[in-house]
């Protein structure tokens, strides 16, 4: 039996790798099921039109067709988050190119997808709405007339094709304006993003006995599967069970989706297992993108650097369905203000239907968006002011014990410790060999902030006969690392070896609820559950071996490796597996400890702030961080190269160092592809112009620094689990405003519009600054 | 339907008949004929590098190579890299460097450096970048790929 070594902090291997590089670890497409048929969907031609009929006759009569499903089949149960206005088909009318209309299922892929190209839908179409200004037109055709109808959770002061309205504020801002010695205010735009997780989403729907359907998915959460597929095909949720096998890559793309309920309901009409695996070009044209944005933003400070106000205007495209739509909203305005000390603020933000793509969550929910605009814009002020960026920006630093903008305090916060990290270790950095003729090489740096709690998670563990355990969580690991993490923490909770721990795989049949893999939260919230569920069952060994050494539970200890024994007595002990079987089969049942949570830090203090509207009142547990860019800037033909990155994220407390500094680098190059490379082009009529890897471009080795370099800083957080905080997400959000500060300071070009391409730097080389 | 072929492939040391469509791709006869789902799809069009297999030693994208036309050259994917359960120095240090995050792209990052260091048994971390350039990866920014990648070739990162 190996010995106990502390995991926490340890660089310990994933535990799954090993199963991934000899290829064994089975992904969703992997899965083979007896009498398996394949489904395939048959898409909307028109961005906005009127369906009149369906003609499935010629697909039908197909050999090998074992079942269609149209719109017209369905009873109507929309679903959707705050607001639900979708269903897995569409019905009556289309709202984006590519929208599914039906769906097969057949014998093998090659026939399902030549039936769906057979299948005739006549419609009649109407004109489309592709912009943000384009929806907020009060003469815009309405591309939800039955709006008014729909259920909603909170009411958004939705009207035409807005989605949204809400505001945020704190302090006078109207009347600061006029205490500022300087003020900047600019417009800033950002695109739509694709997740581009390697794995495209799928899934397998099963009818199993009993009358339950049973569905393997590529998802960050089955217990989301399994509500959105009960609430859309009006089954229960006690008659759907959910499983997840290893996922390849999600960023916020894979959370519930149409193709969940597609596939069940087409595996309800044969009565066979019905797999669904979408192509790259189905996969980026029918799930969904990062928001595109427009932000207005105004800031104004003191001669000497203090900042006395801000005020933001946010739109965001959210597409044809409000998705997630109101809550990313939300977190883009809780994050406008940025982690200074700001008095007076002011965010106004909106959320518009399009005839496109729905926009939803992808890693940093918001915070990219809204934090391009602002950090870009400290930098702008810092110009006009004439103060370094690093110092107007250490000067307005919130300090711990500081608010969030709606009133929310902030136990640990090491924004400051990071900036200064970052300043330090560029400036000690090698130099590099000074930039070729043409080339022009600039410094920038952004402030960062997120969230690491919300919502509702549990953890169960359950102490084994022979003293090994078994942790269960609702926690999905989608290439982020959780499972090792909560065996980690689990392990360290329990002085056990890593070994001794099982983390199971998710199974809504078995696994304690989940929210999501979302929200940078898994570390801490989940994390949480699996230390406090840990501590029920080392009082529950305490107690068995009180009874059993005839002591007091007070004397006893917990010592590394499986053994429980009297505090100063080193030869008085017993092994957990004494104590399991006695509890097992002697007295009290099998040890078993459990943890369920929801967010519970503090809520926003409506003496101190307007917060009208925001779909979120309880999430928290805020992350900081500073990131810093050097870049060279070819001043002939545009291009920008990024050459080295420093990250510094206050964590908290690292689980697993290294999977830490992974996320940090994988976090930077999402951002860096955000920054320059990234963008989702729909042309005059609507149409994805770009759905494939080989149109849309995600950086590959050559397009990123050789250096990213991750700066780890620990400040136990009082509330997390041993101090953790998340850092799922916070990686991305500062790249691309640091790299358009070094743009800046390297040419005087101001960029304000993602991606960052070579023709936009020429055209801010050359135009007004 | 189409017509099935039927012939032999050569893979992972071991002949195997199979008898699929003239236009599948290796990548599907591996994966659907021969239940070798190691080798993944990432996007079907020659781009991300997830489906890379050797032929005869050389990398190759499996989505682009016709299966009917591999003849008798040997295929190796990432299920024949281990020898007798021991991982190779590459799989080892991808696992020890923590450079698998989603694990999707894996299979075909690691077939490529195979096939890399053979060519270039010590290369700088430019050349291993340069040699991965093809093999794309969305969770990790390549630092600890391009850090395995050189401990598997007997270096420090």
């Amino acid at each position: 039996m190996s010995a106990f070594v502390e995991p926490l902090g340890q660089s310990l291997p994933r535990l799954e790798a090993p199963d991934k590089a000899v290829g064994s670890a089975r992904f969703i497409d992997d899965h083979v099921l007896p009498g398996m048929l394949h489904a395939a969907i048959a898409q909307s031609p028109h961005a906005h039109a009127r369906i009149v009929s369906y003609d499935v006759g010629k697909a039908k009569a197909l050999p090998g067709v074992r079942a269609i499903v149209t719109g017209a089949d369905l009873q109507v149960r929309r679903v959707g988050g705050m607001l639900k206005d979708e269903t897995m088909l569409a019905v009556g009318k289309v709202r984006y190119v590519g929208e599914p209309v039906a769906a097969v299922a057949a014998r093998d892929p090659e026939t399902a997808a030549l039936a769906a190209q057979l299948i005739e839908v006549t419609y009649e179409a109407l004109p489309a709405v592709l912009s943000i200004d384009a929806a907020l037109d009060p003469a815009a055709p309405l591309i939800h007339p039955d709006f008014a109808s729909y259920v909603r959770t909170m009411e958004g002061n939705s009207r035409g094709n807005l989605i949204w309205d809400s505001e945020l504020a704190e302090g006078d801002v109207d009347g600061a304006w006029r205490h500022c010695d300087e003020i900047v205010e600019a417009v800033y735009e950002t695109q739509a993003q694709q997740h581009a997780y390697l794995e495209t989403n799928g899934v397998i729907a099963e009818p199993e006995q009993n009358g339950r359907l049973r569905l393997i998915a590529t998802c960050q959460s089955v217990h989301h599967v399994q509500i959105r597929v009960s609430e859309e095909l009006g089954i229960p949720m006690s008659r759907i069970r959910v499983q997840v096998p290893r996922v390849g890559g999600g960023f916020g793309g894979k959370h519930a989706t149409n193709i969940h309920s597609i596939a069940a309901w087409l595996a309800r009409a044969t009565g066979k297992p019905v797999k669904l695996i979408l192509s790259r070009a189905m996969d980026m044209e029918i799930q969904k993108s990062r928001h595109p944005a427009r932000i207005r933003i105004k800031t104004g400070a003191k001669r000497d650097g203090q900042i006395v106000a801000r005020e933001a205007e946010i739109t965001l495209d959210g597409g044809a369905f409000a998705d997630e739509s109101p809550n990313v909203l939300a977190f883009a305005m809780l994050m406008a203000r940025g982690p200074y000390r700001i008095p007076n603020a002011r965010i106004r933000g909106r959320a518009v239907y399009t005839n496109k793509l729905r926009a939803g969550s992808f890693r940093g929910f918001g915070n990219p968006q809204a934090t391009f605009a602002g950090e870009s814009q400290i930098d702008e002020l810092a110009q006009r002011l004439g103060l370094d960026p690093f110092d107007l920006r250490l000067e307005n630093a919130m300090q711990p014990g500081d608010r969030w903008i709606g009133g929310q305090t902030i136990p640990s916060c090491q924004i400051a410790e990071c900036l200064r990290r970052v300043r330090d270790a560029q400036r000690k950095a090698k130099p590099l060999p000074p930039p070729k003729p043409g080339r022009k090489r600039g410094i920038g740096v952004a402030s960062v902030t997120h969230i690491s709690g919300l919502m509702g998670t549990s953890a169960s563990v359950q102490l084994r006969t022979d003293g090994t355990v078994a942790l269960n969580t609702g926690c999905v690991d989608i290439g982020q690392g959780s499972d090792t993490a909560m065996t980690q923490l689990c392990a360290s909770a329990l002085k056990l070896p890593v070994e001794r721990i099982a983390y199971a795989t998710q199974d809504t049949d078995f696994s304690p609820y989940n929210w999501k893999t979302a929200g940078s939260r898994s570390t801490y919230m989940t994390g949480r559950a699996v230390v406090a569920a840990s501590g029920v069952v080392h009082e529950k060994i305490l107690e068995h071996a009180a009874e059993m050494l005839e002591c007091a539970v007070a004397d006893l200890e917990l010592r590394p490796g499986g053994r429980v024994g009297l505090v100063g007595v080193p030869g008085k002990e017993l092994t957990f597996k004494d104590v399991a079987l006695r509890s097992q089969f002697r007295a009290g049942g099998p040890i078993q400890g459990f943890n369920g949570l929801v967010f519970d830090g503090p809520r926003f203090d409506p003496k101190r702030a307007l917060v009208a509207r925001l779909a979120f009142d309880n999430l928290g547990a805020y992350a900081f961080g500073a990131q810093c860019a050097e870049v060279d800037v070819d001043e002939v033909t545009g291009k920008i190269e990024v050459l080295r990155v420093w990250s510094a994220h206050d964590v908290g407390k690292a689980v697993n160092f290294g999977s830490c500094e992974g996320q940090i680098q994988g976090g930077v190059a999402q951002g860096l592809g955000y920054a320059l490379y990234e963008e989702m082009v729909w042309d005059d009529d609507g149409r994805l112009a770009n759905p494939s890897f080989a149109d849309y471009k995600i950086p590959g080795s050559l397009d990123l620094p050789a250096e990213i370099v991750p700066i780890v800083i620990e400040d136990p957080d009082p509330t997390g689990p041993f101090g953790a905080k998340g850092v799922g997400e916070i990686s991305l959000v500062g790249v691309a405003p640091a790299i358009a500060n070094a743009v800046a300071a390297a040419t005087g070009a101001r960029l304000r519009r993602l991606p960052m391409t070579p023709e936009r730097v020429i055209a801010a080389l050359e135009g007004p600054g | 339907m189409s017509e099935r072929l039927e012939y032999e492939l050569d893979v992972n040391g071991e002949t195997l008949p199979v008898r699929a469509r003239p236009e599948a791709t290796l990548l599907e006869v591996l994966r659907d004929e021969l239940a070798l789902t190691g080798t993944k799809r990432g996007c079907n069009q020659g781009v991300c590098g997830a489906c890379t297999v050797l032929l005869d030693g050389e990398a190759v994208r499996g989505c682009l190579t016709l299966a009917a036309n591999v003849g008798t050259r040997a295929v190796t994917t990432i299920e024949g890299l281990a020898t007798n359960g021991a991982l190779s120095p590459v799989q080892r240090a991808m696992v020890e460097s923590g450079a698998i995050q989603c694990g999707f792209c894996t299979p075909g990052m690691i077939v490529t450096l195979e096939s890399f260091l053979r060519a270039n048994p010590k290369p700088t971390a430019e050349e291993v970048r340069e040699g991965i350039s093809g093999n794309l990866c969305r969770c990790s920014g390549y630092v600890k790929i391009v850090e395995a990648a050189l401990i598997a070739a007997g270096g420090k990162p």
